[in-house]
């Protein structure tokens, strides 16, 4: 991977592709990683801290802060506890930093609130301390929230990159790009109607089913910033095997093709907050998708395809028409295309 | 269609293109014209299909890919100069000028918008007035009707603080020149441009270059379909142009929109990167729509670009492959692109990386 060149901080150095990986591999890990961070997981499992706990945090900014299926403060809930959920942790408790722009309407703090409560009650969550903070007009855009998250690993099962093998399958719990593809029609640039909502959800109650499957269970990772196609690619990366999946079995709703086509955005490198990507054992595939069964969460959950020993550390994806490319690691910012 | 059709006649046209091609005696080499067409081979994995003596080669139908560099130098000196607001599409965002891209402007404080419609343009030049706000025209033929549609709605609605700075291009000039190279044997015409333009306008690649032209649309169906029916005329040496994309082009094209283009605009001389200065390639707002000319209206002192030169932009745009330029995948990445066929949605290097073939 080439290193960090730039001066300046770039919006693409937050885009959770190769820019960010960069930023974090070449400047923050060699300043403070002590054993603990260079790993690099979606929330960290403590130790000698009696029982199980995992720990992680999350800092939300998404513009604009109110979009189909959710606001800001629903993103910040669910986000938190989904990567908690992806290190096969309950989650327990949350903490919630607000950094408020002078100005900023009281009622749109109480909607965002509002939000914020329904969103911990219904994933079965406490906040638990918090602080406020506000800037001068101009200093933040609206809102920014930040939650740290704890959680109970009361599974024996640790979900982790070194247990995958070859022939392992590989499952996506229901529609992706929903998200992404939401936030970007919903920007005042873009003046489309669409029916297209967030799927912002808390996947606990999935990964709670998925757990049934005891050793069977190899890896889980909520497909965030950078999509379906950031977490293949982190799999093969990590692993150094192939992935080889097939574009028919990928879920997708029409509204996200459509804005796909129109947009130019590819709906495999959207982010998808209310989905995980789990690896699962040979064989244990159905017994998977039979699990999920009846939980809303995963409705439209589907097999896309396995771990190879063919290009390894490549994701390979088999077109609907029989073709075969490469899924590449975004990079950057996403962008519509002009002609 | 469903999946099983579809694959099953991809397949029945893989068949039909292999053994085409196996009863060649020479390398085939057709050129797609069209930066859409680029992305949706390569998405759809259809060069999967093609047998080594057919090769695929990119044309110079990127918009972004053959804008000149110092386009965007001028457009970061306007908005220095005249503190304007530049509005673009949003792949020209990361293009890289001569002093960085329009991000590098972006993240250093300036004004620096991306839109999808350039109806959104002007109203974010309402919203913005009386600060100039220019809008970057790069696109083809498909583009600048609605340029032309948006201009005439600024002149109606009086809005005196819209400009644009044209860098629009015209298809047919460069395929003249394109058509003459004698290691091409044919062209996949593209979809959009030609929804506008018509499919009869290409006869003189018949006529005067004695090459087949197909204009396809975008499916992978509809791509292999005009692969086909290309390689057939060339391999019998039975030129034509031949419209494999009847559900939106018509022999004689767009009557409304030619007609609103021909109102705002009129041909010019054009600098492609790539192929130099074509004349009567570009398009230049004519008339009382001349008002809106950032060129005249916002004049700036751009000093001339210098390319890399190890940049080879301008061979890719004119079908050699980017594995020929030494800089791709290496220097020239799409997170630190040195030219714009890296960096466009539609450009080739884009294409070839994105799809792993490095």
């Amino acid at each position: 991977m080439a290193r960090n060149t730039a001066t300046k901080i770039q919006l693409g150095h937050g885009g959770g592709g190769r820019m960010s990986g960069r930023l974090i591999r070449d400047l923050i890990l060699p300043r403070l990683d002590r054993g603990y961070l260079g790993s690099l997981p979606d929330s960290v499992v403590l130790s000698g801290l009696g029982d199980s706990i995992a720990y992680t945090t999350d800092s939300y900014v998404v513009s604009p802060i109110f979009f189909p299926g959710g606001n800001i403060g629903s993103l910040a809930v669910h986000g938190t506890c989904n990567d908690l959920a992806c290190s096969a942790a309950r989650p327990v408790f949350l903490s919630l930093g607000l950094i408020l722009e002078e100005g900023f309407p009281m009622d749109q703090l109480e909607t965002i609130l509002h939000s914020i409560a329904e969103a911990a009650d219904s994933a079965g969550v406490e906040i638990v301390t918090g602080d406020t903070k506000v800037v001068p007009k101009g200093s933040a855009d609206k809102i920014f929230i930040n939650t740290s998250g704890i959680g109970k690993i009361e599974s024996p099962v640790r979900p982790s990159p070194g247990r995958i093998s070859v022939g392992d399958r590989i499952i996506v719990s229901g529609s992706v790009g929903n998200h992404g593809m939401a936030v970007m029609l919903s920007r005042a640039e873009f003046s489309f109607d669409f029916e297209l909502k967030s799927d912002s959800a808390s996947v606990w109650p999935v990964v709670e089913r998925l757990l049934e499957l005891g050793p069977g269970l190899k890896f889980l990772r909520d497909p965030t910033r950078g999509g379906l196609a950031a977490t293949l690619n982190e799999i093969a990366s990590l692993t150094g095997y192939g992935i080889a999946i097939d574009e028919s079995a990928i879920p997708l709703d029409k509204s996200v093709v459509a804005a796909s086509e129109i947009l130019g955005i590819d709906p495999l490198q959207a982010a998808n907050e209310g989905k995980i990507v789990a690896v699962v054992e040979m064989g244990m595939d159905q017994v998977a998708l039979d699990l999920m069964e009846g939980c809303w969460q995963a409705r439209g959950a589907a097999v896309i395809g396995g771990v190879t020993r063919e290009h390894p550390s490549r994701v390979v994806l088999t077109t609907r028409v029989g073709g075969s490319r490469v899924v590449a690691e975004p990079s950057g910012e996403l962008l519509p295309r002009i002609c | 269609m469903n999946a099983g059709n579809e694959s099953r006649a991809a397949a029945a046209l893989a068949r039909d293109i292999k053994e085409l091609c196996g009863k060649a005696s020479f390398p085939l080499r057709i050129m797609e014209v069209c930066g859409t067409h680029t992305m949706a081979i390569h998405a759809a994995g259809l060069k999967s299909f093609f047998p080594p003596n057919l090769q695929l080669v990119s044309g110079p139908g990127c918009p972004v890919c053959v804008t000149e560099k110092n386009f965007i130098d001028q457009a970061v000196l306007i908005a220095k100069e005249y503190d304007a607001c530049l509005v673009t599409f949003g792949d020209l965002v990361r293009v890289p000028g001569s002093f960085g891209s329009l991000a590098t402007f972006r993240s250093e404080g300036g004004r620096v918008r991306v839109v999808y419609s350039p109806m959104d343009a002007m109203g974010i030049a309402s919203e913005l007035s009386p600060r100039p706000t220019v809008f970057l025209g790069i696109g083809f033929e498909t583009t600048v009707p609605t340029i032309a549609a948006t201009i005439k709605t600024a002149m109606t609605m009086g809005i005196d603080n819209f400009f644009v700075l044209s860098a629009f291009k015209t298809i047919h000039p460069p395929l003249k020149i394109l058509a003459a190279k004698k290691d091409l044997n044919g062209f996949l015409l593209p979809g959009h441009v030609s929804a506008i333009i018509g499919s009869d306008c290409y006869h003189y690649l018949v006529d005067d270059f004695g090459k087949p032209g197909v204009v396809a649309g975008f499916e992978p169906l509809d791509i292999l379909l005009a692969i086909q029916d290309i390689l057939r005329m060339a391999v019998f040496s039975t030129p034509q142009i031949i419209n494999d994309y009847k559900r939106v082009v018509r022999g004689n094209g767009n009557a409304a929109a030619l007609a609103m283009t021909g109102e705002v605009f009129e041909a010019c001389d054009a600098s492609w990167r790539g192929l130099g200065v074509i004349r009567g390639s570009g398009l230049t707002l004519k008339g009382p729509y001349s008002m809106f000319d950032a060129n005249t209206h916002l004049p700036v002192d751009t000093p001339p670009a210098q390319d890399d030169p190890r940049c080879r932009c301008a061979a890719v745009l004119t079908g050699s492959t980017p594995d020929t330029c030494g800089l791709f995948g290496k220097e020239c990445i799409p997170d630190d692109p040195v030219g714009p066929c890296m960096v466009s949605s539609e450009g080739t290097c884009a294409a070839y990386y994105k799809y792993g073939e490095r």
